[in-house]
Parts: C-alpha cells; structure tokens; sequence
C-alpha cells in the first residue's frame, strides 16, 4: 500500500471514525490524524450528554408506576363517584409529559452532543455499543428509559472491559424492562412454592387466584444470540433455559419492597431459582446473584464473544463486508487484554485497512442528518427537526423494532424511497442550513481531501447556496463515510 | 396538515408511526398486456416477531389446546372455520374470506431453520435458502427474475427499508409514505448528473422519483377515505389511558386498511407491479400476550385491516390475487411465566385471494398431544413453507417448476410444491 496521503487521512478520521466534520475540524486534525483519534479515548468513558435529564432509569421506571397507581384510583374514583380527597393529577397530561417531555428531551439532548462534540469518534463508538445493546422504545415504560439507560449502562463503560460493560447492561433495570426480565419467577423457587400454596388454601378467589409465575427467556436467549457468543456460539436450547433459571430473581423494586429502591434493579432471593446449574459444559454452583453473574463474566469471556463483536466493529468502522485479516488482529487484541475495549479501539485506528480508500460504509439515517448539522455548523433545536426525518428513513428515534438493533449495511438504507426522502430533506435544510455563506467553501470544510472534482464542479456551478449545498448533502462522498 | 380536507398522504404517513411497514417492488413499468398469467397478482406479508399461530387460528377442537393454552386460550369467541379450527375474533374480515372459500390457512407451517431466532429464520423466510445467511438475494426477487424472462413483470417495495425478500438482481423500486418531492426541479437532474457512475445512489434514486410519480396517480384511484381518520397524529410511543389505547388502535386499523387499498391501487393501475411484499411487526409476545383482546389480539386486527384494504382495493381483480401471510416462527405450545410465550416453531402461514380453490386446512395438524410436540414445546412443523410457496408460485403466477427447484428456492427437494391450492 502507498504511503497515505496526510490530508486524505485527516478527512478519514474526521468522517469515517468521526460524525462528520463541522467547519476547521478536519484541520485540527491533521497534523496527527492517528493521534486525534487516541486523544479521544479515555477511561472515564463516553461523554454524557450536556442537557441530559438528571432523572435516573429508576426514577422514571417509579414516576410511571406512580402514575399508573394514580390512574387506577382516577378510574375508581370516578367510578364510585367519591369526592376525592385530593385533586389527582390528570392521567393524561401526565402521560403526555412522560413521553413527549421526556424521552423527546433525552433524544434531542443526544443528537446535540452528536452535532456539537469536539470527540466525534468517541461518540460513534458509544453509539455502536448502545445499538450493540439495544433497548428499543417498543413500548411507553421502555421508551422513558432508554435514554437514561444509555447514560448510565453505556456511557460510562465504553472504554473500560467489556466484561463490565455487559453487567451493567444486563443488570441495568432498562434491559430487565425491555427483555421482559422482570417477573421472570424460578418455577420451584421459594416464591413460586408460596404462591401455589396460597392458591391451594383460597382456592380459586385467593389472593394469588389467576397467578401463573415462571421463566421468561427472552434476557437469557438475547445475551447469548445479540450480545455474546452469537447465535453459532455453540450453546443449545437448553443452555438458554438455564440461563433464564439462573436468572431469576434478578428484577425490579416494586412498591411492597424496601423503601428507596423502586425501579432500581434488586436480586429477590426468594424467586431465585435454586439448584446448580450448567451452561455450555460449564457448571455453576453458585447460590443467589453470584450465579448469573459468575455466567455473564464467563460469556464475555469467550472467544465466539470477541469474534462476533470484532467483526462488528470492523463492519461498523471499515466495511459491509469486513476484511478477516483485520478482524483477526481486533480478535487477538481483544483476547491478549481480556477484552480492553480501549486497547481494541486503538488497535481500530491503527489499522492500515479503515485508512484506505474508497469508503465502502453508507451513511445511516443518523449519521446522514447528524453530520448533516455538523457540516453546517449547527446543532437541531428542536425535536422535530431529528425525529421527522429519522423516521421517514427508517430508524425511528430510539426504537430499532427489535433486540438485534439497527443494521449496519448499505443494503438496508440504500432503497430508492430512502434516496428521495434523502434529497427532500436536503432540500428542505439546505436554505437554513448555508445562511449566506459559501457552499463550496463549506464542503471544502466538509469533505477535505474527499472532495471529488465532480462534486465541487457541480456545487461550483449550482443556481443558487442553497442548492450548492444540498448537492454537497446528496453527494456520493457525503453520502458515505 | 388541513383537519378539514385531509389527505391520504397523511394518512400513509401516521401508519408508518404506528410502525406497520409496507412494502411492494416494480421493476419497470410495464404495460401487462400479455394474457391471464399477466394479470395474476401476488402480495406477500411477512409478520415479523414470531406470530403465534395458536392464537391467530387457535385448534379450539384439540383436546389440548385449553389446557396448554390455560388463561390465554380462546373458547367460543373465536368462530370455527371447521371442527378443530377457529379464527382469532379480530381476524372478522379473513373469516369472511374464509367463509367465501377465499382465505385457508396452513396451522403448521415452518421454514427449514430451528434456531428459534428471529434475524436467522427471518433470514431463511426471506431468502428461500435453508441456510442462515446463505443468500443476499431474496426468493421473491429471483421469482420476478425467473418470470421476467418469460413476461413483463414489476414489484414494488412500500417503506423505508428494502425487506431481503425482495432484495436481489431484480431492479426494484420502492415507495413509502412520506413528502413528496417536486420532480421538476433541478435538484433530481443535477443528482443523477453526479449519481452517473454511482451503483448504488444512481439506480435508487432513479427509481425513486419513477415511483413518486406513479405513487400520487395510484393514490388519486384510491377511494375517498374517511375524515375521522385523520382526528390526530398518534404518537409513535404509546397511548394515553384505555380510550385513547382505543382510539389509537382504532386509527392504526384505518390506517393499515387505508395501506391495502394503496397498495391495491397501485396494483390495479396499468403498468402497476404484480408482485408485492409489505410486512408488519410486533408479533414477539414474551409477555401479556392476551386472548380475544390483548396485545396480540391487536396486532391481529391491523393485519386483518390491511387484508381487508386489499379486498376492497382490489376490486374485480382480487379474482386474480393470492396473498400469503407468513412469519419466522411460531410459538411455545404452553404458556410461559409471564402471561405471554417464548420462540417456537411451527406456526399459522394464511393464505387469501379470489384465485384459491376452496378447502380445509393446508398440511396435516400434528395434534397438541405431548408426544407430538415438537422438541416437547413446539407445535410441530407439518407444512414446508417453501413448499406452500412453491405450490402458489408455480399454480398461481405460473413460474417455471425448473426455475423453483434450482434458482427461486435452491436445495428444496424435500420441501414438495403443495398441489391445488389455485
């Protein structure tokens, strides 16, 4: 391979590892392009972003529940018609406020670090892990802890061992929600027997009348297919409903629990599912909460782990189709430091293969519209300037569809439909977007060395700034990274 | 948006925010002149997440069925297409079809794969491969492929993601609701100016403004829709209270019947695509799955609003119309610890359209018996889905049996063509 050209390399890292480059940045960058990069790893972990709500995923989880408390005393009071003794908020206004106050907010407040930050790279690898584990708003409760679950689960641990990384996800209350993971009961534990028991003295109207309790396999079979091993990992069937047993017991505090801890994640012993268990030839004696997590510390370290998170990382920041050579090296990094994701993010910059050209990775909906603003040197002010376009494309704010997260293909993005919803919302920016100020200039900033002459020729040439610059939008080289 | 004088468009638009995905492919546009077999119309829905077939057609005369099924078993509120079988309440117009002898279903129906994961059998659903993973092209593009060398052909894909389905060598072009672009302006022309040697964005684009063009005369066919579905834009998030869940799932039904009739109209315009795939999400009920009414009961509703807009839309050609409903897999026979259920196998695949011949069910029903169940969980797969699809494709579209076997669904020897099902 030549020598790479400094200023290619500089626009590579800005757009390819970075978010897109806002005007100088590609600049700063280019005395040391490879050391730009490194700069931005640090052991403290992602940034958090700056208008974030100080409310926690357990707070938010309480707010709801308090509100569903009060929305059944609403209905009943209206139905008994009693005067009651205090105006309950209205339901609806509250739940107009949940949504569209809060989980707008939390999304607004990450597309603007994303616009803004001066360590774009650092936040295109919290993005990775985040859609790596994905918690989708597929429903209101999961849509009001998704962000908070991002700034609490994600952020802080990007840089540290993934093995950290993965149990504070796993055991983070936004993932026990969203997995269904919860009131996932061990069928013989303590709690289920007392259950039985109590249905076989009332009977039919007893308290615990119409209870059903026992495993939910969904957290156990998605930590083991989406965020571990993979689904050629080498586990069976059986190994995913152990690893549910040995999950129970791992939920969240309710109401009757202690004081303090409703919506935090607690380990209730009680429906803890008793007994050793083994999973993938391995056996688990452990008692209580040691046992999952004795099973979470041995899936992350795994090698089929790092395999299918290296070729990931290597499809997410080089190639649809990643070079096994490169995956490889990721691989052999990941294992000789036991999974140091700040050792395998450099050895990411490091390799020759994420500097060569041409650039093979199709912008998604977000990155197009994030470094969208960043070319203009703008941040979105409001929701709708994010949500509108992102859902038209596909990649609904927050909500992937399903546990497996956004794909990262240019298949997946590339439909014609998509292209013309691209160009109209170029359109549509555009106009704000280049005030009175120089299109081609502009792209220059945006692009640097990758800049092809026909895309300055055509933006050069165009009627209007407008126009000049949703061309450098819709360009081949900005529609790709 | 104009609450008095509301447009479809806007319709379209708040479906996609309840996340329904549609989708539909054309090649060119075609003028069909060339006898029946171009007539012939053929709409594929994928139900992704798992749909669990014991709910949508629930084996009512199993003398197991109640009691694997306990809280979430449906009883007489479902109406019986046979002595075993009912339809799921929220499916009224399907059972209507199925009354008219235009709707059957296949209760044990199953790809080849047996990960229970939903990306690898999704995967294996859409590629008509029975490896994971084993093709980037999808069965229903090589079937337009294998048809276009005989007819004019086209398909066309609805919704901001191409499924794999439809992904191939095949040209395709794809709609879905949203802004309209003004095609007259210079912005289009400059691009494909600049797209001239692009691979990706030149064809794409290409189509894409083709296909906005045919979408709004497509949609000036439709008939008038009704005013009240345009009272709000829901929230992508959730609902307020239960008369709003109500009216929401209300407006989300309308929504997807307005999406059928769309979709209808476009296949009825001249030169309109033959072919279409739309898919609809939702189906992964781990939890609080319910029974008549409840969360899968409501999924079940949009899917029968959307057969009924096709119905409807289609008119006099829904005599030359089969739609296949089909999902990656099934679901646990018995219920789970969470009122809902896990990944299974065999499941529900429905077959409507005025082409089918009248019959009872598809593929035999392997009892809910314990030693019957799959893996001692499962409902066991009795239908091949390739072969379900084989049956319609070659009866139906008249595709070449030489091109099933090789090219449209490689390495499906075992999985025989159901015969006389058109």
């Amino acid at each position: 391979m030549a020598a790479p050209d400094p200023s290619l390399s500089a626009a590579i890292a800005v757009t390819r590892f970075g978010l897109g480059a806002r005007p100088g940045e590609i600049a700063e960058a280019a005395h040391d392009p490879k050391g730009w990069l490194k700069a931005q790893i640090r052991a403290e972990g992602a940034d958090q972003p700056v208008e974030a709500s100080p409310e926690t995923a357990a707070q938010r989880i309480a707010e709801l529940r308090q509100f569903q408390q009060q929305r059944r005393a609403f209905k009943q009071a209206a139905a008994d018609k009693a005067p009651q003794a205090e105006p309950a908020r209205d339901p609806v206004k509250m739940a107009q406020k949940l949504l569209r106050q809060d989980t707008a907010q939390d999304f607004l407040a990450r597309a603007r670090l994303g616009a803004t930050t001066a360590a774009g790279f650092r936040e295109r690898w919290t993005l990775f892990w985040a859609n790596h584990f994905t918690v989708a708003a597929k429903n209101l409760q999961c849509a009001l802890v998704v962000g908070p679950y991002e700034n609490e689960a994600i952020r802080p641990h990007v840089f540290g061992r993934f093995e950290a990384l993965l149990t504070a996800v796993e055991t983070h209350p936004g993932m026990l929600l969203y997995l269904d993971q919860a009131q996932s009961i061990g069928p013989d534990s303590r709690f289920a027997e007392l259950v039985k028991a109590r249905a076989a003295r009332f009977g039919a109207r007893g308290p615990a009348a119409g209870r059903k309790l026992g495993l939910n396999e969904n957290l156990a079979r998605e930590t083991m297919e989406l965020h571990t091993v993979s689904v050629n990992g080498g586990y069976t069937q059986a190994d995913v409903t152990e690893f549910a047993r040995a999950l129970t017991g791992l939920s969240i505090g309710g109401f009757r629990g202690p004081a303090g801890q409703v919506g935090e994640t607690v380990f209730r012993e009680p429906a803890h599912e008793p007994g050793v268990r083994t999973i993938m030839g391995v056996r688990y004696p452990q008692t209580g909460e040691a046992q999952p997590m004795a099973i979470l510390a041995d899936l992350a370290r795994k090698p089929q782990t790092a395999r299918f998170i290296c070729t990931k990382l290597a499809r997410h920041f080089v190639a649809d189709t990643p070079p096994p050579a490169l995956v490889d090296r990721l691989q052999g990094v990941w294992m000789a430091s036991g999974g140091d994701l700040a050792k395998v993010a450099e050895a990411l910059i490091e390799a020759p293969e994420a500097w060569a050209p041409p650039e093979e990775k199709f912008k998604t909906p977000y990155d197009f519209v994030i470094s969208s603003f960043r070319a203009a040197g703008a941040e979105p002010q409001d929701i709708r300037q994010v949500a509108t376009i992102l859902t038209a494309l596909g990649q609904k704010p927050f909500d992937p569809g399903s546990p497996k997260g956004f794909p990262d293909d240019t298949a997946s993005w590339s439909a014609p439909d998509a292209i013309v919803k691209r160009m109209a919302f170029a359109q549509a920016f555009a106009p704000r977007a280049v005030q009175g100020r120089d299109p081609s200039a502009l792209a220059e900033q945006a692009l640097g060395a990758r800049l092809t002459p026909a895309t300055a020729t055509a933006i050069a040439r165009a009627e209007s700034r407008p126009e000049g610059f949703a061309l450098l939008l819709m360009s081949p080289e900005f529609q790709r990274r | 948006m104009n609450a008095h004088k509301p447009s479809r468009r806007g319709v379209l638009a708040s479906a996609g925010a309840l996340g329904l995905s549609l989708q539909f492919v054309a090649t060119q546009s075609f003028a069909a002149t060339e006898g029946d077999l171009a007539r012939k119309k053929f709409v594929f829905v994928i139900c992704r997440g798992g749909m669990d077939g014991l709910t949508v057609s629930p084996p009512v005369g199993d003398p197991d069925y109640a009691r694997l099924r306990g809280a979430i078993a449906l009883h007489d509120e479902a109406p019986k297409l046979d002595s075993t079988f009912a339809l799921h309440p929220a499916l009224a117009a399907t059972y209507a079809l199925a009354k008219a002898g235009e709707a059957r279903i296949a209760p044990a129906a199953a790809t080849p794969d047996r990960a229970r994961s939903h990306f690898e059998a999704q995967d294996v659903l859409e590629s008509g491969v029975p490896r994971v993973y084993g093709s980037s092209s999808g069965w229903l593009n090589r079937t337009v492929e294998s048809l276009a060398r005989a007819r004019k052909v086209s398909a066309l894909s609805v919704g901001p993601v191409a499924p794999l389905v439809l992904r191939g060598k095949a040209p395709f072009a794809s709609w879905s609701p949203g802004r309209v672009v003004d095609a007259s302006a210079r912005l289009p022309i400059l691009l494909q100016d600049l797209y001239r040697n692009d691979p990706v964005l030149g064809p794409a684009l290409a189509r894409g403004l083709q296909t906005e063009v045919m979408a709004r005369q497509a949609m000036d066919s439709v008939a008038q829709m009704s005013p009240d579905a345009m009272a709000a834009t829901p929230s992508p998030m959730g609902q307020t209270g239960a008369a709003g869940a109500q009216a929401y799932q209300r407006q989300g039904e309308d929504a997807a019947r307005k999406l059928g009739e769309t979709l209808a109209g476009f296949m009825r315009e001249p030169g309109g695509p033959q072919i279409a795939a739309l898919s609809l999400d939702g189906f992964d009920t781990h939890a609080n799955e319910g029974a008549a009414t409840g969360l899968l009961a409501g999924r079940l509703a949009y899917l029968d609003a959307l057969i009924d807009g096709l119905h409807r839309g289609l008119g006099p050609e829904w005599k030359n119309t089969v739609v296949a409903a089909a999902t990656e897999f099934g679901r646990t026979a018995r219920v789970n610890g969470t009122g809902g259920t896990d990944h299974g196998t065999g499941s529900t695949a429905l077959l409507l359209g005025g082409a089918l011949k009248a019959g009872g069910i598809v593929g035999d029903w392997p009892t809910l018996k314990e030693a019957a169940l799959f893996e001692n969980r499962d409902v066991a797969p009795a239908v091949d889905m390739r072969g379900l699809l084989k049956g319609v494709l070659a009866e139906h579209l008249g595709v070449d049996r030489a091109a099933l076997e090789s090219t449209v669904f490689p390495d499906s020897a075992a999985a025989k063509p159901v015969a006389n099902l058109v």
